[in-house]
């Protein structure tokens, strides 16, 4: 890749001339060559197993377990083991699918949009985000199928030919949903692997073992770096962003479908689309960050994530929270300039019903907490940061039990009030996935290279802290 | 062989080889070859083998489902002879099984999948209601009411529709037993007999009968006979729920039995004072009926007007256009001032504190309907009401019109062996004169004829331990007890001998009604279990009629003997065919009497015992359970009552004001204190409860040992130990403790308060203002139009629509009285399941129609106001646009349909509704394997599985049947020709079903009536039910609505 020196810094960014810029952190720390890059990263592999491994793993591995026995219960009985009722027929089941989605976001943002972009911070933390977003997805995309009453029929959302001669019916967000997400979850993998490949080439070189050679082997698609390779791979992994980066704004945009296209006060709103989009990339943000700040301790990976990173990424969180408060702020005003009553009423009851605290909670995590990302002090206190993160995942989880319970549980006719709380199944189950999705990353952390070794090692050769020797 | 034996091989391997019928060749393989100590293992391991449970279940038929003995499908079958019963031919009578074969002539009118009606009649509580009975090959699955009965006029009420899972009720009793042990009838009749033998010598004065109310002239023909050969025995009745003040206030006003009923088409006014004769009381079928009649703005009817003072907050209190909530202890006292203004002399008149503009109203409103008005005198206020208010229907000159008397139709003990002047008047003296006699070992024979008394008697009345009770010889006081009952409850427990009793769906009999008409009570099945014996065959015993052998034969001759003798002069045979297919006995009503009050009625009142201070408690048998009879059945149970809509429960109801002055709030458990009994139970806020009176219901807290329901048992407080026989209606000078505990309540409504900024769905009215302005319910619509949606071309030929049907329903919120018939009618013609307290508390009851009552104003006297709500089938439905597999669509006919076998279950439906009427099959509610409900069933409805959504269909399988007729007859379906359920069971007709493009229907009519709104209409579902706004009637003298918000009572 060529570089411009005149009108890009040390670490990529573009300067215009005339003007002074701080001292940046940059996105690779110095006296890093293309050797220490490749084996710094293929080491958190290749290295002997660290203790807290095992006993990470352990952990989610019995959070899995309960998210199997859970699910096996459910089947076993029906969705009647859950806390949901009429009127709250929505519980834990699509909040958590809700939350997942929106975690899965982060990854094609920060692949596709910023490499178009070409915001090269994002190179050390894309492979990251990409494995979160397919890890979150599959958590998120099982939701829609246990919820159902009779999950052994969830085929029939599929259009396919059939001999009762019926499709779906294509007016339901909810068949909407099946193309997005299915959609959105087949283009993550095909980019992630996509991006793997030529990593996968260097892990089949860099181990001893035959074994583990085969198998990355298997995996590299026969990638030899040759020059038409990089040629081909460099065109399909920008096709594959360029496909990538409308979904980042479909996916949420249609689940947000599945209430704005109700008639139910609280989720019949035109505002859901945009509002939702940006709740999903500051989830998103958030959950990468909170899973990179351990991550980077852990591993002493400070040298590829950088405090660049991590700031960059406050500042996204920052902006994208600041479109959500802008989103609750908007709910009110139109409930009050609609002038119709059960409108007024569902904003009343969502600030001062039963679930009242639900709602402050909310905006304690999503509106106040993030206010602190201002200052470049809390960016760059990761406790404190990572704090803030918790925050918002938890606010991002309000937010959607917000929207679904607190919606739901008063209507139009108040003999059909009722509350909701979720039961044991509920809570065990939301764990589950948790558990799931961490049991995935444990072991991808293990098996694959967490940070693109060869874009990292573009970055070593734009610093032109120069080459020994090409990698094989 | 006995469980024990299974241990010992040689045992085992005996019948495995020998009784081919038992073994299973499996196991005999696995068994072969093996000796000695291996064989002695190998059992051990066998003994959990599926084939070895399978041959204990053959060996052992208890596991194995009773029933497929005892009525096999060929059995029902033979149950074809019903039809055949319905021509005057022995349809009950058993036959040979060998000489069965069926359908070698088909019996007549039976088409295989067409349901036949057959007309009978319940007997409740001393109430008696005609009902025709829909019966599917054999299988009586539905229950209606009888248009030609006088009670029913078409109408049912719950008890009616829940009867039908009585009888198919698993818990019933289906075995004889001496003390507890299995015994025969044959047995039975040969200990009963050589005992009462015994007793002649002495004219039986040590024989005692025992039974609930009797209204039904062959049992009362046959409990005088008993005297024939017995002079000295005795006969006593009880029930726990009321009527004994009747009595008693007959006694005194008229000196003799009388029976009274009242004719409220033909009301102007109507005051009740503490009577709920709208929901609890017997007979209200008619009575709803005719209250609505006069409550429907409509040309040519003049809206009637409703005072209700009552002591608990009733349906009828909801319904009344002035109620006074008023502790049921000042209600004699008011009485008595009322009587005084208008005229009766009362002696002396009590002082007491009472809203002037209220009772002044009331009296010049009596006064000017006098001759069309009617004071009725509540079931649960003493004698002197009912005195008074006959008095005071004589002054008002209302005898005649709307008031009738006729001799008593309930049974009158008149024991000759006692004299007339000690025989009591009321049953808990009867009752307490028995138990005395038990006490005093007067009583050698005692016969209980249904009724459970050890439960239900007063506390005082220790009539179940003198039942049980021995001398010190360890004899038995009462040596032969006999209790006849459908279940073995409290009583079979501690009687001697039980004798399980025959539904009333299984058996002979006859009963009059309020005003002595007469109605056959037909059987529509053979006896599910060959124990069972009715009240006929039992008293048969004691006569020189022929033995009963069989169950119901001796019942069949006597009811047909009594017939006979109600009409000599016509032709038995025709006249018995007739009342067969009618359900009533033409010409059989008792003539009114012109009775006048005894001159001295001032004299004769008690003494009024005013206040005694304290909280009052005040005793009401349950709007769903009545006295506990119906503690076992499920519909019942889960049956939301008409305010609280609790279910599962009774409860100590407080007004929520006397809940807070003693600390208490909904859910904590209290010790309830009165007379030094005490009770433990939780507490409930009832809106518009008087203040310092706490209504408990009876019925709950039974507790059979042993646990032989499987529903009712342990539900709820049993309050009877609280209520003696001096505090049978109320006692003061209660006390409550806050015990600290609390207890889940599971009610199926919790929000009941509306607004008037909300009020959009729930409208009303004055009649005054609705005159004034015809459209002023219509003009609180938000007028919507347009849709994105193309409109449905009904018309269309293409469409498929032939007829252009376009199904509609109108539901009257003026008329409806919360009676909750439409509720179990609808569970019952739809196979809705029960879920259990659980899962009510949970906001999961599958009721797919509800009533919804809502409050405004002030909670210590609301307006209440019934909404019936099920699914509405918008025209624009919400649901349909968001079911991802088409599930739920919308038909040619414009009905919302659930296709049930292609929902998934994503329940979007139900959050997208906003009537939210769907229901959702959380786990596997309908229980697939006890064979008696699978019998109950209504073939003509899936029975749904678990993970669909289910709602309201419009009873489409009414809809199929009467188009298919209509097809094959080659007409348009007549527009009121289909009835729904819910339409159907109505006694108010509320709810009204039809085609709305049939100019001529009803429901068409009553669309383009100027009180007819869509709910919710602002959000464009175009329902096809609407509802019509209340309209009510209020003494402009008073006001619409604050009548007594000043009055404060305690």
């Amino acid at each position: 890749m060529a570089r411009i020196t005149t009108t890009r810094d040390e670490s990529g960014f573009i300067r215009e001339p005339g003007r002074s810029y701080g001292a940046e952190v940059p996105v690779l720390a110095p006296g890093h060559t293309y050797r220490s890059v490749t084996d710094k990263i293929t080491d958190v592999v290749f290295n002997r197993t660290p203790k807290g491994w095992y006993f990470g793993l352990a952990v989610t591995l019995a959070m899995l377990m309960l998210l199997v026995t859970s699910v096996g219960y459910l089947f076993a009985r029906g969705v009647g083991i859950w806390g949901i009722n009429i009127p709250v027929s929505w519980g834990f089941d699509i909040i958590n699918f809700v939350w997942w989605i929106g975690i899965g976001h982060a990854g094609t943002l920060i692949s596709a949009i910023l490499l178009l972009l070409h915001q090269e911070w994002r190179t050390s933390i894309n492979r990251l985000s990409e494995a979160m977003t397919l890890f979150a997805v599959a958590c998120a995309g099982m939701f829609p199928i246990i919820h159902l009453g009779r999950p052994w029929l969830a085929y029939y959302l599929f259009p396919y030919p059939n001999t009762m001669g019926l499709w779906p019916q294509f007016r339901s967000p909810l068949v909407w949903d099946v193309f997005a997400v299915s959609t959105y979850g087949t283009v993550s993998l095909l980019f992630w692997y996509t991006g793997l490949v030529p990593d996968l080439a260097t892990m089949r070189d860099k181990t001893q073992n035959r074994f583990l050679r085969m198998v990355y082997g298997l995996m590299a698609l026969g990638w030899r770096g040759s020059a038409r390779h990089w040629n081909n791979y460099q065109m399909a992994y920008l096709l594959l962003a360029g496909l990538s980066t409308p979904l980042v704004v479909s996916v949420h945009s249609v689940v947000s479908f599945d209430f704005a296209v109700s008639i139910i006060p609280g989720w019949h709103s035109t505002i859901f689309p945009p509002y939702f989009v940006a709740g999903a990339i500051f989830a998103g943000f958030a959950m990468v960050l909170t899973i990179a700040i351990p991550l980077r301790a852990f591993y002493k990976l400070q040298d590829f994530i950088t405090m660049r990173h991590i700031e960059n990424m406050a500042k996204v969180t920052l902006a994208t929270g600041l479109v959500v408060a802008y989103g609750y702020l908007s709910e009110i005003f139109f409930a009050f300039y609609s002038g119709e009553y059960y409108e007024q009423y569902f904003i009343a009851n969502r600030i001062s019903g039963p679930y009242w605290w639900a709602f402050w909670a909310l905006i304690l995590c999503n509106v106040l907490a993030p206010q602190a990302l201002w200052s470049k002090r809390v960016r760059t206190n990761l406790p404190l940061l990572f704090l803030i993160m918790m925050f918002v995942n938890i606010g991002m989880w309000l937010e959607r039990f917000v929207i679904i319970v607190v919606s739901l549980h008063r209507q139009y006719l108040q003999s059909s009030w009722d509350m909701y709380a979720g039961t044991f199944w509920d809570w065990s189950t939301y764990l589950g996935t948790i558990g799931l999705f961490l049991t995935l990353m444990f072991l991808f952390i293990r098996t694959l290279p967490a940070i693109a070794i060869f874009e990292t090692r573009e970055l070593v050769h734009a610093d032109e802290t120069q080459p020994e020797d090409m990698p094989a | 062989m006995s469980s024990i034996e299974l241990h010992k091989p040689d045992n085992l391997a005996e019948p495995a080889t020998r009784d081919k019928n038992y073994t299973d060749p499996a196991l005999t393989r696995r068994l072969k070859g093996k000796t000695g100590k291996e064989y002695w293992r190998s059992l051990e391991e066998l003994a959990d083998t599926k084939e070895f449970r399978r041959m204990v279940r053959k060996q052992f038929p208890s596991q194995a489902a009773e029933f497929l003995d005892s009525v096999s499908r060929r059995r029902f079958l033979k149950l074809m002879g019903a039809s055949l019963a319905l021509a005057g031919i022995s349809g009950c009578s058993t036959k040979p099984t060998e000489t069965i074969v069926p359908y070698v002539e088909r019996p007549e009118g039976l088409i295989p999948g067409r349901p036949l009606f057959y007309a009978t009649a319940m007997i409740m509580g001393g109430a008696t209601n005609g009902l025709l009975v829909e019966q599917h090959e054999g299988r009586p699955t539905k229950i209606e009411g009888n248009p030609s009965h006088p009670n029913s006029l078409g109408a049912t009420d719950v008890f009616a529709q829940a009867s039908v899972l009585s009888m198919y009720d698993p818990d019933r009793s289906d075995v004889i037993r001496k003390n507890g042990a299995i015994s025969t009838y044959d047995q039975f009749i040969e200990e009963f007999r050589g005992t009462i033998e015994g007793q002649r010598p002495g004219g039986g004065s040590t024989v005692r009968i025992l039974t609930e109310t009797v209204v039904s002239p062959t049992l009362s023909r046959q409990l005088n006979d008993i005297f024939k050969r017995f002079p000295n025995a005795q006969v006593h009745h009880y029930e726990s729920a009321g009527g004994d003040s009747a009595r008693e206030g007959n006694q005194i006003a008229f000196g003799q039995p009388v029976n009274t009923f009242y004719k409220l088409t033909e009301a102007d006014v109507i005051l009740s004072l503490d009577e709920d004769f709208l929901y609890g009381f017997p007979h209200n079928v008619r009575y709803i009926h005719d209250w609505a009649s006069r409550r429907r703005p409509e040309p040519g009817v003049e809206l009637n007007r409703t005072y209700v003072v009552e002591s608990t907050h009733t349906a009828t209190g909801a319904k009344a256009d002035h109620r006074m909530p008023m502790r049921a202890r000042d209600i004699e006292a008011f009485a008595r001032v009322l009587a005084d203004r208008l005229g009766v002399d009362v002696g002396s008149v009590p002082q007491l504190e009472v809203d002037e503009r209220y009772l002044n109203a009331l009296v010049s409103d009596l006064r000017a309907s006098a001759g069309r008005s009617v004071v009725i005198p509540g079931r649960h206020q003493p004698a002197a009401v009912h005195a008074l208010a006959h008095a005071m229907n004589e002054t008002l000159r209302n005898v005649g019109t709307t008031v009738y008397h006729t001799e008593s139709v309930e049974h009158v003990p008149a024991n000759p062996g006692q004299p007339a002047a000690e025989r009591p008047t009321t049953q808990v003296e009867s009752l307490r004169a028995l138990t005395e006699d038990m006490r005093q070992g007067k009583v050698k024979v005692l016969l209980i004829v249904g009724g459970n008394p050890v439960y239900s008697a007063p506390a005082d009345i220790e009539f179940g331990k003198w039942l049980a009770a021995s001398n010190n010889r360890n004899e038995r006081l009462v040596p032969l007890s006999v209790h006849l009952s459908e279940y073995r409850d409290e009583t079979s427990e501690l009687a001697v001998w039980h004798i399980p009793q025959t539904h009333y769906l299984e058996a002979w009999s006859d009963a009059r009604t309020f005003d002595g008409t007469v109605s056959i009570v037909q059987p529509l099945i053979e006896p599910l279990y060959s124990a069972t014996r009715t009240p006929h065959d039992l008293l048969s015993l004691f006569s020189d009629l022929p033995d009963a052998g069989g169950a119901g034969g001796a019942s069949y001759d006597l009811v047909r003997e009594t017939v006979r003798s109600l009409r000599p002069n016509v032709n038995f045979e025709e006249l018995w065919r007739q009342s067969l297919l009618s359900g009533v006995v033409d010409g059989s009503e008792l003539p009114i009497r012109p009775l006048r009050v005894r001159p001295g009625l001032a004299g004769r009142l008690p003494a009024l015992t005013r206040d005694s201070g304290g909280l009052e408690v005040v005793f009401r048998p349950d709007p769903s359970l009545y006295d506990g009879r119906w503690a076992n059945n499920g519909w019942l149970q889960e049956l939301p009552k008409p305010i609280s809509k609790l279910t599962w429960d009774n409860a100590v109801m407080l007004a929520p004001a006397t809940a807070h002055e003693l600390g208490v709030k909904v859910q904590d458990v209290v010790t309830l204190t009165l007379g030094g009994r005490a009770i433990t139970a939780p507490v409930f806020e009832l809106a518009g409860q008087p203040a310092g009176t706490a209504t408990l219901h009876l019925g709950y807290g039974r507790n059979v040992a042993g646990g032989r329901f499987r529903v009712g048992n342990n539900i709820g407080f049993n309050v009877n130990t609280l209520r003696t026989s001096t505090t049978m209606n109320f006692g003061t000078g209660a006390s409550i403790q806050k015990t600290g505990d609390t207890y889940e309540l599971a009610t199926t409504q919790r929000h009941h308060l509306i607004e008037d900024l909300d009020q959009g769905h729930v409208r009303h009215a004055t009649v005054e203002e609705y005159r004034r302005n015809p459209q002023i319910i219509k003009e609180e619509s938000h007028h919507v139009e347009g849709s994105l949606y193309p409109e449905y071309d009904y018309e269309n030929p293409n469409f498929g629509n032939r007829h252009a049907y376009r199904w509609g329903m109108a539901i009257d919120m003026s008329t409806c009285t919360g009676c909750n018939a439409c509720v179990i009618a609808c569970q019952a013609e739809n196979n809705v399941p029960v879920v259990g307290k659980e899962q009510v508390g949970m906001s999961r009851e599958m009721h797919w129609l509800r009533i919804d009552s809502y409050f405004r104003g002030d909670e210590a006297n609301p307006e209440t106001y019934f909404q019936p709500m099920m699914c509405v089938h918008c025209e624009k439905a919400p649901c349909e646009v968001v079911c991802p597999v088409e599930a739920t669509v919308h038909n040619i006919e414009g009905l919302n349909d659930m296709i049930y076998n292609r929902c998934v279950g994503t329940k979007y439906c139900s959050n997208n509704c906003p009537y939210k009427v769907r229901r959702f099959n959380w786990f596997q509610l309908n229980d697939k394997e006890t064979p008696q409900l699978k019998m109950m069933r209504n073939p003509d409805v899936t029975v749904r599985e678990r993970g669909v959504m289910e709602k309201c269909t419009y009873c489409v399988q009414r809809i199929s049947r009467a188009r298919i007729n209509a097809e094959r007859e080659d007409r348009r379906v007549g527009g009121n020709e289909i009835k729904t359920a819910c339409h159907a069971a109505c006694p108010a007709g509320a709810i009204i079903f039809g085609d709305l493009n049939d100019p001529q229907s009803t429901v068409s009519r009553l669309h383009h009536e100027n009180r007819s709104y869509p709910v919710l209409g602002q959000i464009n579902t175009q329902p096809r039910t609407q509802h019509l706004a209340e309209i009510t009637n209020p003494n402009l003298a008073i006001g619409p609505s604050e009548s007594s918000e000043e009055h404060t009572n305690g």
